[in-house]
């Protein structure tokens, strides 16, 4: 929307996008939830969806990662580097779901179910309602959380049901990998008590520590501040950077809280009513009328409004 | 074709007796989206009060018209089965609102199995044959000696039956019972902030699905003319059966899914096999809920993540 | 008792001007006259529960024409149970319902969950001891082996029960698949090594191979893994389709599964027999030592008289190892990822998918690990009775499992264990208790009352303790401390 300033170099999402989201429809019925949507996730950036209620952002989310089936629409995941064009075409025309190569591969989402959505294209999630297993402990949530690795390394239970070494090393690395999130989280001391006993922020700490576990290359976290106080809120934006720094992981979230959107996101992207309204960086889409008339619940005609004041206002600022 | 007309008007007749036991499963699914599924031993149960109280009323009053003696009945069974069903959902089912999922499942199953034994211990695990009671027919053609024949008690059974589920149609889309139902039915917390007591409504719910339950005890006992303990599990599953082929919560789908489930068990008695058609219905139950979970009525789920 | 909480306390009602002891003298009085009046009300609707089907007995009377029904009045019995009723109501109305009473609410668990965790070291040994023991307790309690047979007898029942169970519990109690046709899984068992050992065609192709008896002699011991593994699969085959479906659909078409296996097994006369079943099966024998008394039986061979108790404990000790293999593969499988995924599973199936576990797959193996333990308990079960027919694989038995499963706490080897002991042991008991036939007269028999009491006990523990006996759930793994966590937690996919 925002057009890109000048020369200066392309922006991330569109030089080398992790996903691509082009012309996602979503429909229930009679209703389009989401309707022809496009954006790019740049690899490494945190990008932030956001929108007024009910603008179906987690609809957005539950189509990547294979929840819902979209209506239409391609969703193209790439592994090490931007897919081409010419690797998504081939693996559209030939009705895969993936290209995997050496040192890169193209996953097709929507044509994946969703649990190999998280297991072989590797994109993680959490929920606007936590989901933990709050009858586990926290150290078996993230245990949990490894079962595609830690089955193979059990011989899909045969060695494990012997106690074989080569079971138990693997058992040996996934706790050390879980402790590190723990770590991480600030859970450590809590790795042996049920899920369910955590308080509220500690619990979205650990579904995030949960996601990690299961080695993504994109996070999409659903409201992860909902409900934070505001120490707990500065707390997560650090957890946030730390993940993107240091574990190759690039981060898709939805957010409400917008000190939290600002504060850390590389890229915005506005939906409302099922439809992209901007899309740029934070400081763009701040001053951009089209959202601050969604958020403060404007009507159309007052947005024409408000954009031919702007424009007049341009326009004789630049006259004078 | 002269079996197969007489197929026809058996397995409508039938169809009806499970389609009325069926409206009791879809209620209660689409009121607390739980399968009752001690509903098929309530219908027993309602046949051997009906039997009872027939008794009563022939050998010891000496009622001699058989029509007053069975609109009594009617209404005996219709009251003592509602109270059963309501104090079971009291007992044995509120409770266990907001309980673990299977919560509700396994209590009714517990239930489903103590009132198919407390029957057997009450009345004895023989099967109690009544006299055949409006035994009068209607030839509707004659061939070759093979007559076809539309009895009285079928007539009988299908006209209650129309007439029932009208009143019942009339009852869920037209007065404020049935407004609260559907409410209720939609998000049972916003309902009762809006002054609905859902308790009650859930009740009544149990209450109504009971009452048409007793009809089709009376009807099955006067077509059959026999009442046994283990009656409830087969019917209540085929009544189950016709409920979710019908689409669950959808009211004239239990009544269509009864009335496909009567004619098919007839007419694969007919022209297959007698002793495979419970596996047929079996069949059919498995069938629709794998490949048509959402019935022939019902509306698809979508499943919240 | 939602009438008990429907009525405010009166204390809330009075104005605070009247002096202290007044209050409490009007709450006592009209706390007795809410507590009556709902004695009353219960009353009446047990009067009207109870009225038509205890109060009158319809009678088949066989006439010389045939037989005509008649009623039989049993206006006593109803009073009794109605007064029974009204008498507890009240009492449960004064003091446990009593408004004036202060609840005092517990925290942590139970009386049973310390069982399970803190003497669950002891209990542990403790009744394996027990179990390894018991025909030796047994023989000396009756001071004899002979006629310790009925004691052993009942072991055996309670151990293939606790065995059915423990293999349930996988499927119910850790996958949280409400299955309703585990009999069918039983029956695959029992009909396997019927059909195999009484095959004519095997037993020839053996007879010249390897010598005469070699088939009736080895069957058992080698129709036993297949018997588990051929009932694993059909747990696949029928889990396929179906496992996909919301828990109570499953349950239901799980048990339209296992009335069509029980319903052909009746109706394919040709090759099960049909309702006659299946006779003349080969016993079991001490691995290809048949307990005969001929020379080269079992008591020739270690230089004992012949005894056929050697046969029963020798049963006994069977079903007890193969309960004590399902155990121990429970506890192995729980550690392992593929145990941790199914009590994922139970508690939220979508955050199992969103953390790439393959639902279906989970499931299903779930599903046919439970099977197979069906499957090595029904190929007991033929070899011990030595006849099988349909009869033996109702729905009934289904129940009871899943009632026994429920009682001792879903997930809860132990709990599983004590609760088939009691259920099944209780019974017995009472069958022989003489003083019940002097209330209830000679022809009382306790066993009619059996699933009369399975019934009630699930609704009882659902209503009362829905975690079953020991609710505690133990961790799989930990890092400082093995601390049990509470049932409370456990969600079981609310919704």
């Amino acid at each position: 929307m925002q057009p890109s300033t000048g020369n200066a170099a392309p922006y991330r999402w569109d030089a080398d996008p992790i996903l691509l989201v082009e012309h996602l429809f979503m429909r229930f019925g009679g209703l389009v939830a989401v309707n022809d949507l496009s954006f790019n996730v740049g690899r490494g950036d945190i990008t932030a969806l956001i929108g007024p209620n009910g603008a179906g952002k987690t609809t957005v989310f539950n189509c990547i990662t294979g929840f819902y089936k979209p209506s239409e629409g391609r969703l193209v995941l790439g592994h090490g580097r931007a897919p081409t064009p010419e690797e998504v075409a081939t693996v559209t025309a030939h009705g895969e779901r993936a290209l995997v190569g050496s040192d890169a591969a193209v996953y097709l989402l929507e044509r994946m179910p969703d649990y190999r959505v998280s297991g072989e294209a590797k994109v993680a999630r959490t929920f606007q309602n936590i989901r933990l297993f709050t009858g586990m402990t926290v150290l078996e949530n993230l245990m949990v959380a490894q079962h595609n690795a830690l089955m193979s390394a059990s011989g899909y239970s045969l060695k494990g049901l012997f106690g074989l070494p080569g079971w138990r090393a693997a058992q040996r690395t996934a706790t050390e990998k879980a402790q590190y999130w723990l770590d991480k989280v600030g859970l450590t001391d809590r790795a042996d008590d049920p899920a369910g006993d955590l308080p509220y922020g500690a619990q979205r700490r650990l579904e995030i520590a949960r996601a990690m576990c299961s080695d993504p290359i994109l996070l999409c976290l659903d409201e992860p501040a909902a409900g934070l106080n505001p120490r707990e809120s500065l707390e997560l934006n650090t957890l946030l950077r730390a993940i993107r720094a240091e574990h190759n992981t690039s981060i898709l979230l939805i957010e409400h809280d917008m000190s939290v959107v600002m504060e850390i996101s590389d890229h915005v992207v506005v939906l409302d009513y099922g439809t992209k309204i901007a899309d740029g960086t934070p400081e763009a889409v701040r001053n951009d009328p089209r959202v601050i008339a969604a958020y403060l619940g404007v009507d159309e005609d007052a947005v024409e409004e408000v954009e031919a004041e702007i424009e007049a206002e341009i326009a004789t600022g630049a006259q004078s | 074709m002269d079996v197969f007309v007489q197929q026809l008007i058996n397995g409508l007749t039938l169809g009806s007796i499970y389609g009325l036991i069926a409206i009791g499963y879809t209620m209660v699914f689409g009121i607390i989206g739980m399968v009752n599924f001690a509903h098929g031993d309530v219908f027993m149960m309602s046949t051997f009060i009906a039997l009872i109280c027939f008794l009563l009323l022939t050998t010891v009053l000496g009622i001699t018209s058989i029509f007053l003696a069975l609109a009594i009945v009617l209404v005996v069974a219709m009251f003592f089965t509602s109270l059963t069903s309501w104090a079971i959902e009291r007992v044995a089912y509120r409770p266990l609102r907001g309980s673990f999922r299977l919560a509700p499942m396994i209590s009714a199953i517990g239930m489903s199995i103590l009132l198919a034994n407390f029957v057997q211990v009450a009345q004895g695990p023989r099967n109690k044959p009544v006299p055949p009671m409006v035994t009068d027919v209607i030839v509707l053609m004659e061939n070759n000696g093979y007559q076809v024949t539309l009895a009285w008690k079928q007539v009988l059974i299908m006209v209650v039956t129309a007439v029932l589920l009208a009143g019942f149609w009339y009852l869920v889309q037209k007065t404020a019972l049935g407004r609260a139902q559907r409410a209720c039915e939609q998000d049972r917390k916003m309902a009762s902030l809006l002054g609905i007591n859902v308790d009650q409504t859930i009740s009544l719910t149990f209450v109504i699905g009971a009452a048409l339950a007793a009809v089709a005890g009376v009807m099955y006992l006067m077509y059959y003319g026999v009442a046994n303990f283990a009656d409830g599990f087969v019917p209540g599953v085929k009544a189950f059966t016709a409920a979710v082929l019908g689409g669950i919560g959808s009211l004239p789908g239990a009544v269509l899914g009864g009335l496909l489930i009567g004619l098919i068990e007839v007419f694969w008695s007919a022209y297959f096999s007698i002793e495979y058609k419970d596996v047929a219905a079996f069949s059919i139950l498995a069938i629709t809920l794998i490949f048509l979970p959402q019935g022939l009525l019902g509306r698809p789920e979508v499943e919240k993540v | 008792m939602a009438v008990q909480l429907a009525e405010s306390p009166p204390a809330a009602t009075q104005p605070p001007a009247t002096p202290p002891a007044q209050t409490t003298a009007a709450d006592t009085n009209s706390a007795f006259g809410h507590a009556l009046k709902d004695t009353l009300i219960t009353g009446l609707i047990a009067l009207g529960l109870l009225g038509p089907l205890v109060g009158f007995e319809t009678v088949v009377r066989d006439t010389g024409a045939g037989s005509a029904l008649g009623l039989a009045y049993r206006p006593v019995v109803v009073a009794v149970m109605v007064a029974i009723i009204m008498v507890g109501r009240l009492v449960l109305n004064l003091t446990v319902w009593s408004p004036n009473r202060v609840v005092k609410t517990r925290s942590g668990p139970s009386v049973f969950d310390r069982m399970g965790t803190a003497v669950g070291p002891v209990v542990k040994p403790a009744l394996f001891a027990f179990a390894v023991a018991f025909p030796l307790l047994a023989a000396m309690l009756m001071g004899g082996l002979n006629e310790s047979r009925y004691l052993i007898d009942l072991g055996i029942l309670i151990l293939t029960y606790v065995m059915l169970g423990w293999g349930l519990n996988i499927v119910v109690g850790l996958a949280g698949l409400l299955d309703l046709g585990y009999v069918a899984f039983y029956a695959v068992g029992a009909y396997t090594y019927a059909l195999l050992a009484t095959s004519a065609p095997i037993n020839e192709f053996f007879s010249g191979l390897l010598g005469e008896t070699f088939w009736a002699n080895w069957a058992f011991w080698i129709c036993l893994p297949i018997a588990g593994i051929f009932s694993g699969l059909w747990g696949m085959i029928l889990g396929f389709p179906v496992l996909r479906l919301r828990g109570d659909y499953l349950a239901i078409v799980t048990l339209a599964f296992g009335e069509i296996i029980r319903l052909v097994l009746i109706n394919w006369v040709d090759f099960t027999g049909g309702g006659a079943g299946i006779a003349s099966i080969p016993r079991a024998t001490f691995f290809g030592v048949p307990f005969t008394a001929g020379e080269d039986g079992f008591a020739a061979l270690f230089g004992l008289e012949f005894n056929p108790m050697h046969r029963i404990i020798f049963l006994y000790f069977v079903i007890l190892a193969l309960a004590l293999i399902t155990a121990f593969a429970t506890v192995r499988l729980r550690k392992l990822p593929v145990g941790r995924a199914w009590e994922a599973l139970r508690e939220d199936e979508i955050a199992c998918r969103s953390l790439g576990i393959n639902t279906t797959n989970t499931k299903l193996s779930a599903f046919a690990t439970g099977a197979m333990f069906g499957g090595f308990a029904g190929c007991f079960f033929a070899v011990r009775a030595g006849f099988v027919s349909p009869e033996s694989f109702t729905f009934d038995i289904s129940a009871m499992i899943l009632a026994i499963v429920v009682l001792g706490g879903m997930g809860s080897q132990i709990g599983v264990a004590v609760a088939a002991a009691v259920m099944l042991g209780g019974m017995e008991m009472l069958r022989n208790l003489g003083f019940l036939k002097q209330i209830f007269g000679n022809d009382f028999d306790p066993s009619l009352y059996r699933m009369l009491i399975f019934g009630f006990a699930m609704v009882a523990i659902m209503v009362w303790k829905p975690r079953g006996l020991v609710s505690t759930r133990e961790p799989t793994i930990f890092l400082k401390e093995r601390k049990a966590v509470s049932g409370d937690l456990v969600k079981e996919g609310h919704g």
